[in-house]
């Protein structure tokens, strides 16, 4: 996972008595977070996995039992299990890119030393990012209206004869929700340009001593200088991806609608535990999804080693 | 060794941020055309991307006649009508035969031919003229309908929303900074066993899907009684949370310890040494914990959508929004009324603290 700054290989220091009353202090002030973590973090965690090895549920007809790997055997046969995990990777495939690239391209854009105002485009590109989901949802349902919504007046505007349905086809709500995701791209440019800002001119001015260009300086200078920027990117963005259910949950009311194309799977999780107050089940489809995303970021922290440059590695 | 970025809710440190500003390149003469060029696409995105918020508050001041109107303007506007003996008749934009066009106020409407009144001579003989007057444009005229928020406002009972809202982003906030400064303090000024291995911990918190740990926790909520109250939402965030810790640590780690020392000898202890010594030189990070955690309480669905569902009273603005729109979705223009009351006071909060937000606002820990 990921090493924070202070996780420096190193032997332990040895603690004397004043060492001790010290470290004794530590433990006081990180006290808050400790329990915490044990009580809304670690305990659920084992929580989540006994239970999907039991029968609970709010309602609680049947009495509480242990019910051995019964769950599991009803996870491997449902259908809208794997169905939903199948829409959150299709998903995933689409809306990736766009929350990868989209920032990097925009925060480019802001760093060019040719544009004016950059401050100013910053914070307008920064701002639906501190807009309530809520709000971003009813104002992109509406945007993406077939009959009154902007892009299709836009599209129509263009030349386009049948513009898309948008959210409400079975075929063209991915592609939506990708663009109603286009407004989450602040965080992303903002640290995308701090990682611009952390490269060092000198860097540039060498590269254009050997003639290089501007293409050239960006791909092989500015690329491989981001790459810690760019692999952070990634990965928060699989995690976040894979539990992406929120604008689904509020723009169709978490009913999957149109025919069952945004029965996202995490989604699906929801539906369990708190439409159908099935604990046990939703327990189950949760530890999955822990599996899997946590078997994706051990690949991705996996091929890291092989494209991500440190530049402080040789030091 | 691992660049840490936190994406939204991180900082850089001030310091780190100042120095790091030089790196964009100084721009040259004899580049204005290029500036042209790249500030004009610039202006062109930026309106693309926010393209959807003016629709919105151009439909927040749309009448319901306008709205069911097609071919409407896109701006709030109203049809015109003129007063014509007793009656409002509207007035219609009527190609003539001679190939002009003249506003006129139509009087009759038959299916094969209208008789309009021209409103500069409304005492002449009415004007007949062959074709439906369906296919006419009527006249519209720019009208704001402002009373759209006031009718959300009593709607959805905004005054209670806004103080559900309030309360629970002020305690919710209060508990974090708490919290979280000590949590900080102590990952940051502390040698003891164990320190790397729970700061990893905390980091990967971060990576860790909500799902594997909300089934338990609403389950325990549910049993002990605090589904339905405002506690599942408020108690957490007094135990920190790995965002806000990290971000404040990493700000602390940028003081200087040599005031911490001369206190120390001074006598103070490490409760008084924070409070004294680091907190008030520690106060951009505070501010930006601050906002960043209003903005997020504010912000939050999921979880008042869990432990405040059928309980309107106790309810916040995100979510009375979403009750609204269930039951008022044919009228997007008080949707859109109430969509931007929901998001109108975190934008706002971030413009006024933009500063703490951009200035800093990742921590691009690109940290040893």
């Amino acid at each position: 996972m990921v090493a924070p700054s202070v996780a420096r290989p190193r032997t332990l220091p040895r603690f004397s008595g004043l060492g001790w009353r010290r470290a004794r202090w530590g433990y006081v002030f990180i006290a808050p977070w400790l329990i915490g973590f044990l009580a809304f973090t670690a305990l659920p965690m084992i929580a989540t996995l006994v239970f999907s090895f039991t029968n609970i549920n709010l309602t609680q007809t049947e009495p509480l039992r242990f019910v051995g790997l019964r769950n599991y055997e009803t996870l491997l046969r449902d259908r809208q299990t794997w169905t939903s995990l199948g829409i959150t990777l299709k998903f995933a495939a689409l809306a990736l890119p766009v929350a990868i690239v989209l920032p990097l391209l925009v925060a480019l854009l802001l760093h060019s030393r040719h544009l004016i105002g950059s401050g100013f485009f910053r914070v307008l590109f920064f701002l639906p990012y501190v807009v309530p989901l809520v709000a971003t949802v009813f104002i992109w349902g509406g945007m993406l209206n077939p009959e009154t919504g902007w892009i299709n007046g836009a599209l129509e505007t263009l030349g386009v004869q049948n513009p898309p349905p948008w959210l409400e086809d079975p075929g063209w709500v991915y592609p939506g929700l990708a663009l109603i995701g286009f407004w989450g791209i602040g965080a992303g440019v903002i640290v995308y340009l701090a990682g611009l800002k952390g490269i060092p001119t000198d860097l540039y001015e060498a590269a254009r001593m050997d003639g290089a260009g501007a293409w050239a300086s960006l791909r092989h200078i500015t690329i491989p200088m981001l790459t810690p920027v760019i692999f952070y990117t990634i990965v928060l963005s699989v995690v976040e991806v894979l539990q992406y259910f929120l604008v689904p949950l509020v723009l169709q009311e978490g009913t999957g609608e149109p025919g069952g194309s945004t029965m996202f799977y995490n989604l699906y999780i929801y539906k369990n535990f708190f439409t159908f107050q099935n604990m046990s089940y939703g327990a189950t489809l949760a530890w999955l999804l822990f599996v899997v995303t946590l078997i994706i970021t051990l690949i991705l922290f996996g091929t890291a080693r092989r494209w991500v440059f440190y530049a402080g590695e040789a030091r | 060794m691992t660049a840490i970025t936190v994406a939204g809710r991180g900082i850089v440190g001030r310091r780190r941020a100042r120095a790091a500003t030089g790196s964009r390149p100084p721009r040259e003469r004899g580049d204005s055309t290029r500036s042209f060029l790249i500030t004009l696409i610039t202006v062109l995105a930026i309106a693309a991307f926010l393209s959807p918020m003016l629709r919105s508050i151009s439909y927040s001041l749309k009448g319901i006649d306008q709205i069911t109107q097609a071919h409407s303007p896109l701006y709030p506007a109203d049809p015109v009508t003129f007063s014509y003996q007793g009656q409002d008749l509207p007035l219609m934009n009527v190609p003539l035969p001679d190939g002009t066009t003249r506003q006129l106020a139509l009087l009759e409407p038959l299916r094969r031919q209208s008789t309009f009144v021209d409103p500069a001579a409304p005492d002449a003989e009415p004007i007949v003229w062959q074709g439906s007057w369906r296919t006419l444009e009527p006249v519209w005229q720019f009208a704001p309908h402002w009373e759209n928020f006031a009718k959300v406002w009593d709607l959805i009972d905004y005054p209670r929303l806004l103080f559900n809202t309030v309360v629970i982003a002020v305690i919710s906030t209060i508990g974090t900074l708490l919290s979280c400064t000590l949590v900080a303090y102590g990952f940051a000024r502390f040698r003891f066993p164990g320190r790397n291995l729970l700061f990893t911990l905390l980091i990967a918190t971060i990576f860790l899907p909500a799902a594997v740990t909300i089934i338990p926790t609403y389950t325990i909520f549910q049993k002990i009684g605090w589904v339905g109250t405002w506690l599942p939402l408020l108690v957490p965030a007094f135990f920190a949370n790995a965002y806000d810790v990290f971000l404040m640590r990493q700000y602390f780690m940028t003081i200087p310890t040599e005031m911490d020392e001369a206190a120390a000898i001074d006598g103070a202890g490490p409760f008084r040494i924070l409070v004294s010594v680091v907190l008030p030189q520690a106060w951009p990070v505070i501010v930006a914990v601050a906002v960043f955690h209003l903005v997020y309480s504010w912000n939050d669905f999921f979880g008042p959508l869990l432990y405040t569902a059928g309980k309107p009273d106790i309810q916040t603005v995100a979510l009375g929004l979403q009750r609204f729109n269930g039951i008022y979705y044919r009228e997007p223009g008080l949707i859109q009324a109430g969509t931007l009351m929901t998001l109108v006071i975190p934008v706002v909060a971030f413009l006024l603290t933009q500063r703490f937000f951009t200035r800093g606002i990742v921590i691009t820990g690109v940290d040893k």
